[in-house]
């Protein structure tokens, strides 16, 4: 009981990556990306192949990331630059993705048990070599969603964080402010789908493998985690919104996990993720027409 | 000096509903110059200033300042130099940004928006001070989030904001139009004030002619993409509300 308790938490606190990207994007660039659902199998596919070919597993990390950014930046190109709605430039870059991914992990891929992820290579073994695999992943999960979650917080309070944020909240200004405000929301796209991205290599060296199809419903996911984190702490004004979204992130795994754990078929997944949404979606009365702002 | 030079601005070409609003329009303004502009609707005030801004091109023309073309810059190019306020307050400010940011945002203008500290926590009583000016009691809430504060209150910080840095040309589109008469008394009051103090450069489209004939050193009346009175100097002065308004009847009588 205990295990699994530990798993599903460190399952949160992974996939709050996910919810980082989302909540970029989402809440504070109000730009509705579906590129989402490409990017994360696009970080697990560099990934595996990169563990594959015996790359060190820390390195596989920055590769992710820089392969995410660089898909969010193709969807604000499309976007930006090709003057392409945002809805269909996502698609678009989706729809591109599911093909590239396969052609760079060449199939479903799985990371043999020989091999070292980053919860068995050093230096985790020299500083969590005391627990068991499951507190190592729960230790290094925890860590790196906090630095990412602290770094992100940083990031949102400097300038160019701040342009960010009046970007989605009244483009006009950004642009009263001599800045064009195309490339303030590719900058934001690629930093979330970099994150995404990251999200992707994590689960990837989780679960040893990778599969084309990964990515279904991460924007669902994503988005039920922003909206459940956002409403829960709506009246805590000190509470930021990357903490909220990580107790949305837990939250929604536990609520997955006890479904399955009540016998839930797994091929039922995404039609209880849909639902989920959906619940999630009327009970805090926002309807998906704004989810702005934390 | 600001010149619209021979500018065509034809809405809908080629369909039944073609619009022809301007015809070798042109257009010279001073610089320190605080010209009040009014007309009818459609009359092409807000095209006016679109074509200036570069909110909406032009068929054919060109906008100079200081006798170079900026009819090629973009729209926020020409912001670096520009400031502009809009009939709605929501416009000018982030409704979810606090004041103090939104400030901070307003006050790095024309520099990097980098990694460096967005809240610049020395420049908080710089902020004080300059809402203290406006007589509002708002150098209180600067850590107030801004959609939280009246029309009025968000229209004066726009306007304090798109002059808080040098700029030359301030650019007001019906900019109390959406006040209630006592705030818009005082925005006006106020927008007045910063256009004498920082000697901008002014270009106010306004419904309120009582405002066009107080404030302001030069008034333009537009018809149908003309001017059909252009006052400046003591022959401004002179001008009454009242006139304006009689000027206008008839102009609006003539359109049918």
């Amino acid at each position: 009981m205990l295990d699994l308790v530990i798993s599903t938490v460190t399952q949160g606190l992974i996939y709050a990556l996910i919810s980082f990207g989302v909540y970029i994007i989402y809440s504070i660039l109000d730009f509705p990306d579906l590129s989402v659902d490409g990017s994360f199998p696009l970080g697990a596919a560099v990934t595996a192949v990169l563990l594959t070919r015996g790359v060190n597993p820390y390195l596989t990390l920055p590769a992710a990331i820089a392969a995410g950014a660089l898909a969010g930046l193709s969807t604000g190109l499309i976007h930006v630059k090709l003057h392409v709605r945002d809805l269909l430039a996502g698609i678009i870059t989706m729809t591109a993705l599911f093909s590239i991914n396969l052609q760079i992990a060449g199939s479903n891929l799985t990371v043999e048990r020989a091999t070292d992820t980053i919860f068995t290579a050093e230096p985790t073994m020299a500083v969590f070599g005391g627990l068991s695999l499951l507190g190592r992943k729960l230790a290094v999960a925890f860590l790196l969603t906090l630095a990412v979650k602290l770094g992100l917080d940083a990031y949102l309070r400097t300038k160019s964080g701040l342009l960010l944020r009046a970007v989605g909240d009244n483009g006009t200004l950004v642009t009263a402010l001599a800045r064009d405000r195309g490339s303030v929301k590719i900058l934001g796209l690629t930093l979330s789908n970099a994150l995404v991205a990251l999200a992707g290599c994590v689960v990837c060296h989780e679960q040893r493998s990778f599969s084309a199809t990964m990515g279904t419903g991460q924007v669902v996911f994503g988005l039920a985690t922003v909206i459940i984190g956002v409403t829960l702490f709506r009246r805590l004004r000190f509470v930021r919104g990357t903490t909220a979204v990580i107790v949305g992130s837990i939250l929604y795994k536990t609520c997955i996990q006890v479904a399955i754990s009540l016998g839930l078929p797994a091929n039922l997944l995404k039609l209880i993720t849909a639902l989920l949404f959906l619940l999630v979606l009327v009970l805090s009365g926002r309807k998906g027409e704004e989810i702005i702002h934390a | 000096m600001l010149e619209i030079q021979k500018i065509t601005k034809v809405y809908n070409a080629g369909t039944v509903t073609e619009n022809r609003l301007f015809s070798d329009f042109s257009l010279t303004v001073d610089d320190g110059q605080f010209v009040s502009v009014v007309g009818g609707n459609g009359s092409g005030k807000t095209s006016l200033l679109n074509i200036i801004c570069g909110t909406i091109p032009a068929e054919s023309g060109d906008v100079l300042v200081d006798g170079q073309s900026i009819s090629r810059q973009k729209d926020y190019q020409r912001c670096a130099s520009m400031g502009r306020v809009y009939q709605n307050p929501a416009l000018g400010t982030c409704p979810n940004l606090t004041m103090l940011e939104n400030l901070s945002l307003a006050d790095n203008k024309g520099r990097p928006f980098g990694l460096s500290r967005g809240v610049s926590k020395t420049r908080g009583a710089y902020f004080r001070e300059q809402l203290a000016a406006l007589g509002l009691g708002l150098e209180d809430k600067l850590n107030v989030k801004m959609g939280s504060l009246s029309g009025g209150q968000r229209q004066a910080v726009a306007l304090l904001m798109a002059t808080l840095t040098p700029l030359r040309f301030l650019i007001l589109d019906e900019h109390t139009a959406a006040l209630d008469p006592k705030t818009a008394e005082i925005i006006m009051a106020l927008t007045d004030r910063i256009v004498r103090e920082k000697r901008l450069t002014a270009v106010m489209v306004t419904h309120n002619l009582r405002y066009a004939a107080e404030y302001g050193d030069r008034i333009l009346m537009l018809d149908r993409g003309r001017i059909v009175l252009d006052r400046a100097g003591q022959e401004k002065r002179d001008t009454s509300a009242e006139e304006l308004f009689q000027l206008f009847s008839r102009a609006a009588l003539d359109c049918g």
